[in-house]
């Protein structure tokens, strides 16, 4: 049994190596679970719409999308942008185009099932008082099922701030890096390791508490 | 791209224990399997431990370990734990040094799933009316024979549509498994790629691979669920999962 020795972590260190990861990896997930509810939602109302030639090619891509693993996605993108863009991309800017284009698929899947959870009734309540498509969505549908699935949703940020860790198959630098780099330089692997666990643990736990908190305020109860 | 596709990619010699590429890959594509089955066991098993202690009557420890135990797995990404079994527990547990990388990330998938698991089996089991509790305990059952006889094969059945997806779930997240070096499919996929350079072959055959198992998974879980239905008892309407 080895003894573990943290003394070694103090404030440069860790804003020398493991800041700059810990600021990526919140951005990758902002912007992901930003751009991803966007082209998600678009997802999510080409396979509501009703239109065949609109619902298929939304349902093999948010399907297939989620039969493969991420990381093979994270490996396609960096290997196919290159020849999409012409010129080679940083492993940064390929996991950003990634995590957008894979939680889309799941996030469309989230607003799709919030969207059908509203019972028929409520549609038919709108069309009842004379109102037009877009009025029933707008007043009587979306901020019901919006209520509904906005702690899924952010369940799934939680998630996808975990899976930001998988950028390690390009060598993007996120937090997990910065942690391991800083073990690797200071000859300390296992407490970088250790630490990392914790900070990920503390990070997505009080987040978790937060979302549960939110989902019993703002249920709506029947 | 892709106006010249060279499969013959897969029938040259990578210069190791395998013949071809060809023969690596289905090397790899059984050790994505073999991990994957195996941590389904270890994650079968541990979750549905886990998720009937955290709903037993009258032990608030045994439900408060339980549910320890699911926050514990499930806010640790997946890699990290990887890395915990694979570099960190060795260097705490001498006796775990001799432990191959593939028991450990067997080990490591199991226990991170089986957090899920068990939150999948305490929905399924308090999804269940708790007249049934009652009517086990009035016919004089004891706690296990009550959660044996009466519980546990309609909670069971409640739940196979999650534990499809969650089955699907153990076949994508085997691929972190390449961070440690187990050559399955994505280790395959990574390193075939830098040696061809025909990356967009080996790519497309090694994801075809994952639709594949994710379609098969899908299926052997919906004829389970088709087997195992008892009539009159409607708990979901598909197998759910992927597809």
């Amino acid at each position: 049994m080895m003894a573990l020795d943290f003394s070694f972590y103090n404030w440069d260190v860790i804003s020398k190596f493991v800041l700059k990861g810990f600021y990526f990896s919140i951005i990758l997930t902002v912007v992901a679970t930003i751009g991803g509810v966007l082209f998600g939602t678009v997802l999510a109302l080409m396979r509501l719409s009703g239109k065949k030639w609109l619902d298929t090619p939304a349902a093999i891509y948010v399907n297939g999308m989620r039969s493969i693993p991420l990381v093979m996605v994270i490996l396609w993108v960096f290997l196919l942008a290159p020849f999409a863009i012409g010129r080679p991309i940083g492993a940064e800017v390929s996991a950003v185009v990634t995590f957008i284009a894979f939680e889309a698929a799941y996030f469309s899947e989230i607003m799709r099932a919030g969207i059908q959870s509203i019972p028929r009734g409520q549609v038919h309540a709108g069309q009842a008082v004379g109102m037009t498509y877009g009025q029933n969505m707008k007043l009587v549908v979306l901020p019901q099922a919006f209520r509904n699935m906005l702690p899924v949703l952010l369940t799934q940020t939680i998630i996808l701030f975990q899976d930001t860790s998988l950028v390690y198959a390009i060598g993007a630098y996120d937090m997990l890096k910065g942690f391991e780099t800083a073990g690797k330089n200071y000859g300390r692997p296992i407490e970088a390791y250790l630490l990392a666990a914790v900070v990920y643990f503390v990070m997505c736990y009080a987040l978790s508490y937060c979302v549960k908190r939110l989902h019993k305020k703002i249920a709506i109860i029947r | 791209m892709g106006s010249n596709w060279d499969w013959q990619v897969f029938m040259q010699d990578p210069g190791g224990k395998y013949p071809t590429y060809w023969e690596w890959m289905l090397s790899a594509w059984g050790w994505t399997l073999s991990v994957s089955l195996l941590a389904l066991i270890v994650a079968l098993v541990l979750g549905s431990l886990v998720g009937i202690i955290r709903t037993l009557p009258d032990s608030p420890w045994l439900v408060r370990l339980g549910n320890a135990w699911v926050e514990l797995f499930r806010n640790i990404p997946l890699l990290v734990q990887i890395f915990l079994w694979y570099h960190v527990i060795p260097a705490l547990i001498p006796a775990m040094k001799s432990v191959s990388s593939f028991v450990l990330v067997v080990l490591a998938l199991g226990f991170f799933t089986s957090a899920r698991i068990a939150e999948q089996v305490r929905s399924g089991i308090q999804a269940l009316p708790k007249g049934q509790r009652y009517a086990g305990m009035a016919v004089g059952f004891t706690t296990p024979q009550y959660y044996r006889y009466v519980i546990l094969p309609m909670a069971y059945r409640i739940i196979i549509p999650p534990l499809t997806s969650e089955t699907m779930n153990i076949f994508k997240n085997s691929s972190v498994a390449f961070a440690v070096s187990v050559t399955e499919l994505t280790m395959f996929a990574m390193q075939a790629q830098e040696e061809t350079s025909r990356g967009i072959e080996v790519y497309l055959a090694v994801t075809g691979l994952y639709v594949v198992s994710a379609f098969a998974i899908n299926r052997i879980m919906a004829f389970i669920e088709k087997k195992t239905r008892v009539p009159g008892f409607i708990v979901s309407a598909s197998g759910g999962g992927g597809h």
